[in-house]
């Protein structure tokens, strides 16, 4: 009876996210996976084949722009562990309990602004006659203005803001668990400063950056409002491509098959980064 | 007894909203940005209280990935342009044949009408009626740029850095004609085309150091043009005729090889169910005094007869501002899309943006 009870519960909680994940996950992208085997041959008439896979290997273009957005990505990630560690540590182990709340809801608080808003908040800031040229103008700095806009740089500011929420905060969780006798021991032992970083506090938010930094990664890779707004001429993003295939150019089968490369890709990226450090999801996002 | 009421709540509730589907009839509108203002949704629905109006909007592309999507599903009333019906219902069989009676088309502009129905019959049946024009061109602020006449300019070195297009087929076509061909008459031939739009592109490309950006929709157009950070685009002309109403020195400039013309139509989604409510909507925004309204909020103008008339004042002023008799009768009406070419023309695009160029 109670071992029938204990079987119902866990059946009923478990539902909704199997249902979820089969419904929502599994089928739409069992459905692109044929979809993408699909080569059209007539109006109306279909083939099976790999035919837009092989499109997408023969035509540089494609693997040029997914090979840049990888990297984009990549230095993305990056610089948000770089700018959102230091905040993270603060908010868990330097401020005060009462201002550590203020703190973290400062943090959030540009989350509750879509993502088109900021978009445009940037191009505000950056554009030719915008707030910082024309302020460099005024003070004397320069006397031309400056176009911010519209390159890869302000592409990766861009996304960096978008996304280092989405690192400070498994980052706040897995330091705020850390005990701070561990980092008085590392230093009562002869450390200085960088070795007890090194040693104890990286080792210890490891489960925080690796989580943070993959869906960091995810993210930026799938984002597709930032880099068009921000981008420049030249300045190509993958998700651009599977938009066109789709909506410009009415070709689901390729846009499809672009799709699941976008997501083979990353995940291989993951895999690949995860190897260097030496992790795995088990001992890392599993706990944190 | 808490049961009790739970149960009847819900089923006065069921219905309350079966009584509401009998007796309101909705009329989905797929449609362009402006395409349903406010004011005229409201008249509609006051003069025939049983039809509620729900507008979604979209551009052309959407509007056939959204119908396609579906089989046509999901709307009753559409509005792609006139180049997109034909090879759309060839390839995805979105949408339904028109019965002309139920439309008073006697209103509408001959010339515009007979070249919508000639775009769109298959098989005998006609497909798609129209509703309003207007063109793709040039704009510039004549105060800096006074010269500025063709697609070429664009890449003229004198604007360096202060110019702009949309990376989309409209500038790919407005090139072809300005390097002396006729992009329309290659449909027929697809390896001709292919030539061209190679050209195209190498032109294009080495344009690109000439461009500031190329611009996404009309709202960072018109903050690039009205902040003079640019002096002249490729642009939509009621873009153009916005900017107007704020500068008066910002012109639209119906190219020297013509402006490329687009008419948006009315078509019937192949699944749509309130075939009878879209036709009077049809009919009722045909109405002169609706006419001013449409066209008051799309900046186009009216395939009515009379239709330059009908336009609200400032836009008929930016019209004639723009056009002379030559102009309108230089236009280039786009022609039917065949199958293939939306795919030649997105990649050239891709090619265009993937270069370095500067």
């Amino acid at each position: 009876m109670q071992s029938d009870i204990k079987r119902l519960s866990l059946i009923l909680l478990f539902a909704p996210f199997a249902l979820w994940i089969a419904l929502l996950i599994i089928l739409p992208h069992m459905g692109m996976v044929v979809l993408s085997l699909r080569e059209k041959v007539a109006p109306r008439v279909y083939e099976f084949g790999f035919g837009n896979y092989i499109d997408f290997i023969n035509e540089p273009i494609y693997w040029n722009t997914l090979l840049r957005t990888g990297s984009m990505s990549i230095l993305v990630t990056f610089l948000a562990l770089l700018i959102g560690f230091p905040i993270a540590y603060y908010i868990a182990k330097i401020a005060g309990k009462r201002s550590r709340g203020a703190l973290f809801l400062l943090c959030l608080i540009p989350l509750w602004v879509s993502d088109l808003i900021r978009a445009f908040g940037w191009i505000l800031l950056l554009r030719e006659t915008g707030v910082i040229s024309t302020f460099l103008i005024r003070i004397g700095l320069i006397d031309q203005p400056i176009e911010f806009l519209y390159n890869d740089i302000t592409v990766v500011i861009g996304l960096v803001y978008t996304v280092i929420l989405f690192m400070i905060v498994p980052l706040v969780s897995t330091l705020d668990g850390m005990d701070n006798a561990m980092i008085e021991a590392g230093y009562n032992l002869g450390g200085n400063g960088f070795t007890v970083l090194r040693r104890i506090i990286v080792p210890y938010a490891m489960p925080g950056i690796v989580s943070g930094c993959i869906v960091v990664f995810m993210m930026t890779a799938g984002s597709y409002l930032t880099p068009i707004l921000l981008g420049g001429k030249n300045s190509s993003w993958f998700t651009e491509q599977i938009y066109d295939q789709f909506i410009t150019r009415f070709n689901w089968e390729s846009g499809a098959a672009f799709g699941f490369l976008l997501l083979a890709f990353t995940s291989v990226v993951v895999w690949i980064g995860l190897r260097l450090t030496g992790q795995t999801l088990a001992n890392t996002v599993a706990k944190s | 007894m808490k049961h009790k009421t739970k149960i009847t709540g819900l089923m006065a509730a069921m219905l309350l909203t079966t009584a509401s589907f009998a007796q309101a009839e909705t009329l989905r509108l797929l449609t362009w940005g402006s395409y349903a203002p406010e004011e005229l949704v409201q008249k509609f629905e006051e003069r025939y209280p049983d039809i509620d109006v729900e507008v979604t909007f979209s551009n052309n592309e959407e509007m056939i990935a959204k119908l396609r999507a579906t089989g046509g599903a999901g709307f009753d009333l559409a509005q792609p342009s006139h180049d997109r019906i034909h090879a759309a219902q060839m390839e995805y069989d979105i949408y339904k044949p028109l019965d002309l009676s139920k439309i008073d088309t006697s209103v509408m502009e001959a010339s515009h009408l007979e070249g919508v129905k000639a775009n769109t019959t298959i098989d005998g049946e006609v497909y798609a009626v129209p509703h309003q024009w207007g063109t793709s061109g040039l704009m510039a602020n004549k105060a800096v740029a006074p010269d500025f006449k063709g697609w070429g300019d664009l890449c003229d070195p004198q604007y360096q850095g202060k110019t702009s297009m949309r990376l989309k087929r409209t500038i790919l076509l407005g090139t072809a004609f300005s390097m002396g061909h006729d992009p329309f008459a290659a449909y027929s031939d697809l390896d001709k085309y292919q030539q061209i739009l190679d050209e195209v592109a190498e032109k294009l490309i080495e344009c690109k150091a000439n461009i500031k950006a190329y611009w996404k929709g009309g709202d960072d157009l018109s903050a690039m043009m009205l902040s003079g950070e640019i002096v002249a685009s490729e642009t939509w002309d009621s873009t153009a005729y916005k900017l107007y109403g704020q500068n008066k020195d910002i012109v639209f400039v119906p190219p020297a090889t013509g402006a490329l013309a687009w008419i948006d139509t009315f078509a019937l989604p192949r699944k749509g169910k309130a075939d009878d409510a879209a036709y009077k909507w049809i009919n009722f925004v045909l109405e002169p005094e609706n006419v001013t309204i449409m066209s008051g909020s799309t900046g186009a103008i009216a395939a009515v007869k009379g239709g330059l008339e009908l336009l609200p004042e400032d836009k008929r002023n930016a019209v004639t501002a723009a056009f002379t008799d030559a102009d309108i009768a230089n236009l280039k009406f786009f022609a039917n899309i065949p199958a293939g070419v939306e795919d030649m023309e997105g990649k050239t695009l891709e090619k265009i943006k993937a270069a370095t160029g500067g």
